[in-house]
C-alpha cells in the first residue's frame, strides 16, 4: 500500500514566501502510528527524496492529535519571484505519494 | 462569559453562501471578523499595490457583512484589508465601505489601523540589532534595498485592535495583521484567555477549511467560554470532527502545534479535541507564552520585467537534447546582443512534462513523448525583455541541432503572436522580525464616521 492510498491528505503549501511545508495526514490512527513508529520518515529521508540539504529542513514534527506529520523546508527561490515554479507551493507533495507504507 | 464570533470566509471577497451567513446571523454572534490578507499569491500584490480579489466581489461580501453587523449592532473587524494591508490596499477597502454605508444609509463609527512602517525606523532598529531575517534565504535589508521597496507593512498583533474595540468602533479596518489577531482581539477584549482567542482565530481565519467537506468560501462559528471554545460550520452539511479541527493547525504553518505570532508563542500540543455531535467540536488546553514583542515586516520591490513564450515540443530527438539545444540558443543570443552586458538580462527555460513544477527538486526525470516549454526573458526594461525574448524564440525555433529531421521548425506555438509581455516581476525584499517596545506604537489608529 502506498502513502497515497493510506493517507487522508498529502499536500504541500507555502509557509510564508520563503518556505514550503509538507503534510501527511491520516484519518485512521493505525496507519498514522504505523508510519510514525516505523521510523521511515525522517528529515534525512525527506532531504534525500527532495534532493535538498538536511539543513534546509527547518521543522519536522509528528502531531498525534492531528494524526499527521509535517516537514517544512526552505525554498531555493522565494514565492512569486524570478525562477519560482510554484507560487503557492501547492504541487510539491508528489514525491511523497508513491512511497510504500511500512508493514 | 460566552462570546460567539462569526467568520464568513477565508478571504474577504472569496464569497460565501448567503444562506449560511443568514443561518450564522440567526445564532446572534457577538462579532463578525474576516481576514482579507495573504502573502500566498506572491510579492506582486504588495509590490504593485493591487488587491487579491476584485472590487465587485469585495463589495458583494462586505454588503452582507455590514448589513449583519448593523442589524445585530455588533462590531465588524477586517484583518489585512485589501490583501496586503498597505495604505493603498486599506484605502481601497475604505472606499468600498464608504460607498456601501451611504447606499445602506448607515452612519457608523469606523476605526482604521494603519500598518505601514517608516523605512527610517527599520534602518534605525537594524543598527541596534533589533531586526532579524525570518530565515537564512531572506535577502538582507540595506539602505538601497529599502529605498527600492514599495513600502513596508508589519503584521499587527491583537493590542491595537483591542484599543479600537475599547473605543467602540463599529467597523474596524486593519492594515496588515497577524491572521488570527483580529479574532484574538475580540476574544481578549471580552475577557477571554488569549491562548483560546489566538487558537480560535487560527481556526476561524480560514472559513470552514477545518470542516469536512472543507472550503475557505463558507461561514464558520466559534464560541468561547471560560475554559475552552467550540467551533462549528454554519451550513449543517459540513461537519467538524476532532481530527479535522486538530489537523487544521497544520495548515500553511511551519509547525503543527507551535505557532509564533506577535509577542507570543501558542502551544497546542496538549489540546483536547472533543466531539460535541452535530459537526461541533470543543477545544481545551491551548497554551500561550508571552515572549519579547516582535512584529513581522513584509516588503516587496521590483525585480525585473518579463516577456515569455509558451510552446510545445513533440519531436523525440529534440526532447532528448533540450539542454544542449538551449545552451546553444543562449550562446547565439549572447553573441547577437554582444553590446548588452550579460548581467543585464536573464533567460530561463521550463520543461513541463520533465521538471516544470519541481525544478532541481524533481526526483523523476523520465522523458515524456511531449514537453510543454515555457521560456522567459527578464530584463531591466520591458523593451529589452521583449527584444531579447524575440531573439530567443527565433533562435530556438530554427536552431539546426545535429541529426535534426524536423528542419522546418522546433516549436509548436499555441498562440499568435507567440511572445507575451508580462510586465513587472516583484520579489519580497523584506521578510524580517523587528523588536518593538510597544505593540501599538507603530500601528496608529484613526477614527472616522462613514455614511455621513
Amino acid at each position: 500500500m502506498t502513502i497515497y492510498e493510506a493517507a487522508h491528505v498529502v499536500r504541500s503549501k507555502n509557509s510564508g514566501p520563503f518556505a514550503v511545508t509538507l503534510d501527511i495526514l491520516f484519518d485512521r490512527s493505525e496507519e498514522y502510528f504505523r508510519l510514525k513508529n516505523s521510523g521511515m520518515i525522517t528529515p534525512e529521508f525527506v532531504a534525500g527524496l527532495y534532493r535538498i540539504s538536511p539543513e534546509d529542513i527547518t521543522d519536522f514534527a509528528w502531531f498525534d492529535a492531528g494524526l499527521g506529520v509535517k516537514i517544512t523546508y526552505l525554498r531555493k527561490v522565494a514565492s512569486g519571484t524570478v525562477g519560482d515554479r510554484d507560487v503557492y507551493g501547492a504541487q510539491q507533495h508528489a514525491p511523497l505519494l508513491m512511497l510504500e507504507m511500512p508493514e | 462569559m460566552k462570546t460567539t464570533i462569526l467568520s464568513p470566509c477565508g478571504i474577504l471577497g472569496y464569497g460565501f453562501p448567503e444562506s449560511s451567513f443568514r443561518a450564522a446571523i440567526a445564532q446572534r454572534p457577538d462579532a463578525i471578523v474576516v481576514d482579507a490578507g495573504s502573502t500566498d499569491a506572491g510579492p506582486h500584490k504588495l509590490g504593485a499595490g493591487t488587491a487579491i480579489v476584485s472590487r465587485m466581489a469585495c463589495k458583494k461580501d462586505l454588503k452582507l457583512l455590514m448589513e449583519g453587523a448593523k442589524a445585530l449592532s455588533i462590531p465588524l473587524v477586517i484583518g489585512s484589508a485589501g490583501g496586503s494591508g498597505a495604505r493603498t490596499h486599506v484605502n481601497w477597502t475604505l472606499s468600498i465601505i464608504e460607498e456601501l454605508a451611504r447606499e445602506m444609509d448607515w452612519q457608523a463609527s469606523l476605526a482604521v489601523i494603519w500598518a505601514d512602517i517608516p523605512k527610517d525606523h527599520i534602518l534605525a532598529q537594524q543598527e541596534k540589532g533589533g531586526v532579524t531575517k525570518m530565515s537564512p534565504n531572506v535577502p538582507d535589508i540595506t539602505k538601497e534595498s529599502l529605498d527600492a521597496t514599495n513600502g513596508v507593512v508589519a503584521q499587527m498583533g491583537a493590542e491595537p485592535i483591542i484599543k479600537a474595540l475599547e473605543a467602540g468602533a463599529q467597523i474596524i479596518v486593519c492594515g496588515r495583521a497577524y491572521d488570527p489577531a483580529p479574532f484574538a482581539a475580540v476574544a481578549m477584549h471580552r475577557g477571554h484567555d488569549a491562548a483560546l482567542g489566538f487558537h480560535l482565530g487560527k481556526i476561524l481565519e480560514c472559513g470552514t477549511l477545518c470542516a469536512e467537506p472543507g472550503t475557505a468560501k463558507d461561514c464558520m462559528l466559534g464560541m468561547l467560554d471560560d475554559t475552552g471554545f467550540e467551533v462549528w460550520p454554519a451550513d449543517p452539511k459540513r461537519k467538524c470532527t476532532p481530527v479535522t479541527v486538530a489537523a487544521h493547525t497544520f495548515y500553511e504553518k511551519d509547525h503543527p502545534y507551535i505557532l509564533k505570532g506577535p509577542g507570543m508563542v501558542l502551544n497546542l500540543e496538549g489540546c483536547i479535541f472533543t466531539d460535541c455531535g452535530e459537526g461541533r467540536v470543543r477545544v481545551e488546553g491551548s497554551r500561550l507564552e508571552w515572549i519579547p514583542y516582535t512584529i513581522k515586516l513584509e516588503g516587496a520591490r521590483l525585480r525585473a520585467y518579463r516577456t515569455f513564450v509558451l510552446a510545445g515540443i513533440r519531436d523525440p530527438l529534440l526532447i532528448s537534447r533540450l539542454d544542449e539545444v538551449e545552451a546553444e540558443v543562449r550562446r547565439q543570443v549572447k553573441e547577437y546582443y554582444s553590446e548588452i552586458p550579460e548581467d543585464q538580462y536573464q533567460i530561463n527555460f521550463y520543461h513541463y512534462g520533465i521538471d516544470g513544477v519541481m525544478g532541481e527538486l524533481e526526483p523523476d526525470r523520465t522523458l515524456p513523448h511531449e514537453v510543454g516549454l515555457m521560456f522567459e526573458v527578464l530584463a531591466g526594461t520591458q523593451e529589452m525583455a521583449n527584444a531579447i525574448c524575440a531573439t530567443v524564440r527565433s533562435s530556438y525555433l530554427h536552431y539546426g541541432y545535429p541529426g535534426r529531421k524536423s528542419t522546418a521548425g522546433n516549436l509548436a506555438f499555441p498562440f499568435a503572436p507567440s511572445d507575451v509581455q508580462f510586465g513587472a516581476v516583484y520579489m519580497f525584499s523584506v521578510y524580517h522580525l523587528m523588536q518593538v517596545a510597544d505593540p501599538c506604537a507603530l500601528f496608529p489608529i484613526e477614527y472616522r464616521e462613514v455614511g455621513v
